[in-house]
């Protein structure tokens, strides 16, 4: 039984308890993905398999056999960050940085979420073009938790990658 | 988390056989099971991963009704075109419920049979009738916030905590089930979750060896369709109170009030006596406190979550005001 993370394949742990999480911190050493509550209140497990956010610590690394996983790690590097990377720092959209890497893979999918017109509880109609406001992020990142309370300015960068990459 | 067998099922037959046994769980999204089994109050001796069954379908039936698979995840069912645009208090009440992360996991059948999140429940050094029956109620006469004011009994006052099930009580869904061999059953959401009763580890109708396979909507009817959920932050919180409503006009009558409430009772609430009393009247702010009075005649606070009743009255008046465009 394999799995693929960020393009690399590995083989899954024997141990079922394993969680997808700890799998990817503990035994393949992607220590990017954070763990925060594991009871899935957080996000700060967040990372993005078969391209859709989940939270990793409420599912078993066994349950992935032949999945595809995308960690931050895959998201972008130092010397080449994603757009939505590059506004977090434009922006200042953390301030310890522990909730960042969740914050951003969710950011990431929520992105394509609007691509694909997916509506949301904050959309007033179900079935137009969604209109990303404020409102739309803040109800989008909800399953995403910043201690530190950075919340304004996760709003104003995902905002601006998201005219950036429209543009 | 205690350790457990894990079997991967390659068929139903094969998921009902090994889920038959004492200690043995299915799991598909996981979202809840795997939280309460960190928790220890769930603690199988086997895991039949059914994620993997042809059952994550979305189709229309032959009477226009819909069909949605029971590995259809939340996503999935919310963002469907049609759901969206026959169903929309289903694409709602989803959506008003969890985080986006979350609805990406949860499936159909999942999400019917996910547990209370009664504070004693999920705390293994509690007093709780249905986690371990007759160590007794803690909640009764203790923090009781979120708990039920409706269809309660002197050993459980938990309340069902999903959103996406209220919206299929009150489009009269029907739950498909899977047992033994090639014996399947259809049952009524509406019949689907229990009462507490004497007998409250029982959250719904499953037997040992059931797995639910899909759930059917009839065919759409008109008018309009409303979730109004109430709570404490205004995303990623259960509801205190919600309503499902389909309420539909005929001139100045009301045609139609097909309603559901969450957050008030062990089972997604339905009382046929609301559609009786609404229908063929004209709407008015007398009519619905009537229809609260209906509603609420057996309701009982336990303290802390007395302010329930007059939540539900409010928030019923607010949604039938709403969808019959009537001032209140």
């Amino acid at each position: 039984m394999t799995i693929t993370v960020n393009d690399k394949q590995y083989d899954l742990p024997d141990d079922p308890r394993v969680s997808l999480l700890d799998f990817l911190r503990r035994d393949i050493g992607l220590t990017g993905t954070k763990k925060g509550c594991d009871h899935g209140q957080c996000g700060a497990c967040t990372v993005l398999v078969g391209g859709m956010r989940i939270n990793s610590c409420l599912t078993l690394a066994v349950m992935h056999d032949g999945d595809s996983v995308q960690t931050i790690e895959g998201i972008g590097t130092e010397t080449d960050p994603s757009p939505l990377q590059r506004a977090f720092l434009e922006h200042d959209g953390y301030q310890c940085g522990y909730c960042t890497p969740g914050q951003i893979c969710s950011a990431t999918a929520l992105l394509d979420e609007i691509a694909n017109n997916w509506p949301s509880d904050a959309s007033d109609d179900l079935e137009a073009a969604i209109d990303l406001t404020d409102e739309e992020i803040r109800e989008r990142m909800s399953g995403n938790l910043c201690r530190c309370g950075a919340y304004v300015n996760i709003v104003a960068a995902i905002k601006a990658a998201a005219k950036e990459m429209a543009a | 988390m205690r350790p457990f067998d894990y079997q991967r099922a390659e068929r139903l037959e094969h998921a009902s056989q090994l889920t038959r046994p004492e200690g043995g769980r299915s799991i598909a999204g996981g979202t809840n099971l795997l939280d309460l089994m960190k928790l220890q109050v769930e603690t199988p001796d086997t895991l039949v991963d059914i994620s993997r069954l042809p059952m994550a379908g979305i189709e229309d039936t032959d009477d226009g009704g819909l069909r949605i698979g029971a590995l259809a995840s939340n996503t999935a069912t919310a963002v469907h075109p049609r759901v969206k645009a026959d169903y929309p208090v289903l694409a709602r009440a989803i959506l008003a419920g969890a985080t986006q992360q979350l609805r990406n996991k949860a499936t159909t059948g999942g999400n019917l049979c996910q547990r209370t999140r009664c504070y004693y429940f999920t705390q293994i050094n509690q007093p709780c009738n249905k986690r371990e029956p007759g160590s007794g109620c803690g909640a009764i006469d203790g923090i009781a916030r979120i708990h039920a004011i409706l269809g309660t009994s002197d050993q459980c006052i938990a309340t069902y905590p999903g959103d996406m099930a209220v919206a299929l009580a009150a489009l009269d869904a029907t739950v498909e089930i899977a047992g033994e061999g090639e014996r399947t059953r259809r049952v009524p959401v509406r019949d689907f979750h229990c009462l507490p009763g004497d007998t409250p580890w029982r959250d719904n109708v499953l037997e040992d060896g059931e797995i639910i396979t899909g759930v059917t909507l009839p065919a759409p009817v008109g008018g309009t369709q409303i979730y109004r959920k109430v709570r404490e932050r205004s995303s990623y919180a259960f509801a205190l109170v919600s309503v499902a409503a389909i309420v539909e006009m005929d001139g100045d009558l009301i045609s139609r009030a097909d309603l559901a409430f969450g957050g008030v009772a062990h089972k997604p609430w339905h009382d046929p006596r609301l559609s009786d009393h609404l229908v063929g009247s004209v709407p008015s702010a007398e009519l619905f406190d009537k229809a609260a009075d209906i509603l609420l005649d057996t309701a009982q606070g336990y303290g802390e979550n007395d302010f329930k009743i007059p939540l539900a009255r409010r928030t019923l008046s607010a949604v039938l005001a709403h969808a019959t465009g009537t001032k209140i």
